[in-house]
């Protein structure tokens, strides 16, 4: 369902692909082509770095439908060092183990799926980040 | 610009009213208030709906509604602000008879959520929010009420506990409204060990998923008194919005848009917090309490969830809240919560509200929010 959409969407979600304002300097995510803090036009395409910190968490244990097989999962708000705030998933990681300000990197994962006809849909999340680099790994790695 | 009041109030008990269409709950709604009105004229009838298209199959309600309760032919149409639809309406029904433009206007709210499996429901709900960027990422509507909830708890050093005063005063006073859905008292023991939605957000935090339709009448101050002895003035009525997305806020939990409203609501009605005597706001979660109390200047930032202890927020207390139960107990049928709202401040002024009357209550503001913050409308009633 929705191909054009998410289509679309893909640099976005794929990529962490964003704005910038050439007027004051402001990064922009998600896109939204006016920035939010001068009004200046904001068309030009800025590639966020994926790194970021956890500013909020819950555990939804109630999911919308299309999200039903992968309940309870981990979402947030994560506060990129470029700025900007997104909401997005945690990943491989257990609920109990997140602190607000605990820093995470974006990862590419399946998002959603619709049925057995319908589109499979892969996006950002966001995953732990180790002293080493290297990321913890559990359960759902491989999704 | 004209005075313009409300002269006629009609609510359907709010429930699981499986044998009942959406129809038949808004008709049901809608004859009430023209009764209590006592008027035969209406030019104007406005709908606040959220789910009518996803929930119900069917949109159009304008035409729909105003056939199936004999008002063919009026003016008539569906009014879509997510959960703030009811009061979305209401705006433009003052709109129409303060600008002169229609002297009778009917506005209801109704909403038919229980024909459908919880998922399904709870993807509905989820449209309210940034279909992009939160929606598809998983985010429900109580997971962005979780991030808010969450992010209080941190930066102001407050514990989820905390939060129970608004839970057991919603269910108190809902004992009271013979229209409320749960009308029974709860526990801080109840509240602490409910079941989890999506955490720090358990089901005594949550308003319920449930259908309920409420209409009232609107007509010009000038003649209100011909229809009904104790009719209810607007003396404010204003709507501001913020952005859709939680990620897009500037100040995560200043929710702008419901100050913003507040604001231009105290400066039309030239009042400020300390004359209102009750305030129904949209306890859609205890954290969306907490965040309209300091919004709208009844408690500094950070400091809202301390009126629950005090027993400010009961009736009786500082600024009565949800004194019939509010989203929480007497329950939230989305697009009809904010005629729900109006009617109980109303009932509250015409001295109406029984064991849950606020004493001389004169000024009562009602809010209603769409979404997680992103529509807010302030209507600030007089009584008389
Ligand atoms: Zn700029």
């Amino acid at each position: 369902m929705e191909i054009a959409r998410h289509w679309r969407l893909q640099r976005h979600r794929y990529s962490l692909v964003g704005e910038v304002c050439n007027h004051c300097g402001v990064k922009i995510f998600p896109a939204r082509d006016v920035c939010p803090e001068c009004n200046a036009p904001a068309k030009t395409p800025y590639t966020f770095s994926g790194k970021g910190e956890v500013y909020s968490y819950s555990t939804v244990h109630h999911p919308p439908e299309g999200f039903e097989h992968f309940a309870p999962y981990v979402v947030a708000l994560v506060r990129l060092v470029e700025g900007p705030l997104v909401a997005a998933q945690l990943t491989d990681v257990e609920g109990e183990k997140i602190e607000i300000g605990m820093p995470v990197e974006m990862v590419t994962r399946k998002l959603r799926d619709d049925g057995s006809k319908g589109t499979i849909v892969y996006g950002y999340k966001f995953r732990p980040v180790i002293a080493g680099g290297a990321a913890v790994v559990a359960k759902d790695a491989a999704v | 610009m004209r005075d313009v009041s409300i002269i006629g109030l009609g609510q359907t008990p709010v429930g699981e009213h499986w044998e009942k269409s959406l129809k038949d709950l808004a008709a049901e709604a809608i004859q009430a208030a023209i009764k209590d009105a006592q008027t035969e004229r209406v030019d104007a009838l406005y709908v606040g709906n959220m789910c009518s298209g996803t929930l119900n199959g069917q949109e159009h309600l304008g035409a729909l509604i105003s056939d199936w309760v004999g008002l063919r032919g009026v003016e008539a149409v569906k009014i879509e602000a997510a959960c703030g639809s009811g009061a979305a309406a209401l705006r433009l029904g003052y709109v129409a008879v303060a600008g002169e433009l229609a002297d009778f206007v009917v506005v209801a709210g109704v909403e038919k959520m229980t024909d459908r499996p919880g998922e399904q429901v709870t993807a509905a709900l989820a449209m309210a929010s940034d279909a992009d960027f939160e929606a598809q990422n998983g985010l429900s509507f109580v997971a962005l009420n979780a991030l808010l909830m969450r992010r209080y708890m941190h930066e102001f050093g407050v514990c989820h506990r905390d939060f129970a005063p608004f839970a057991i005063n919603a269910h108190k006073n809902a004992v009271g409204n013979p229209f409320a859905l749960f009308p029974h008292p709860v526990t801080a023991d109840d509240f602490c060990a409910a079941k989890m939605i999506a955490d720090p957000v358990n089901l005594l935090d949550s308003s319920p998923v449930c259908d309920g339709a409420a209409a009232v009448v609107l007509c010009p101050t000038e003649i209100a008194r011909q229809f009904n002895s104790r009719p209810v003035r607007i003396r404010a009525s204003s709507a501001a919005t913020d952005t859709i997305a939680l990620h897009d806020r500037r100040d995560l939990l200043g929710l702008e848009g419901a100050a913003l409203s507040a604001a231009k609501a105290y400066k039309q009605a030239k009042l400020t917090p300390k004359d209102i005597d009750l305030f129904e706001l949209h306890d859609a979660f205890t954290i969306v309490s907490v965040l309209s109390l300091e919004a709208c200047g009844f408690a500094e930032r950070g400091r809202g969830v301390r009126l629950g202890a005090q027993g400010d927020i009961a009736i009786g207390g500082q600024i009565p809240i949800t004194t019939m139960g509010g989203l929480k107990a007497r329950g939230h049928p989305v697009g009809a919560t904010g005629i729900y709202q109006v009617i109980e401040v109303a009932l509250q002024l015409r001295a109406q509200a029984g064991a849950n009357q606020v004493r001389d209550a004169r000024l009562g503001m009602a809010q209603n929010i769409g979404g997680s913050g992103a529509t807010v409308v302030t209507t600030i009633l007089e009584a008389g």
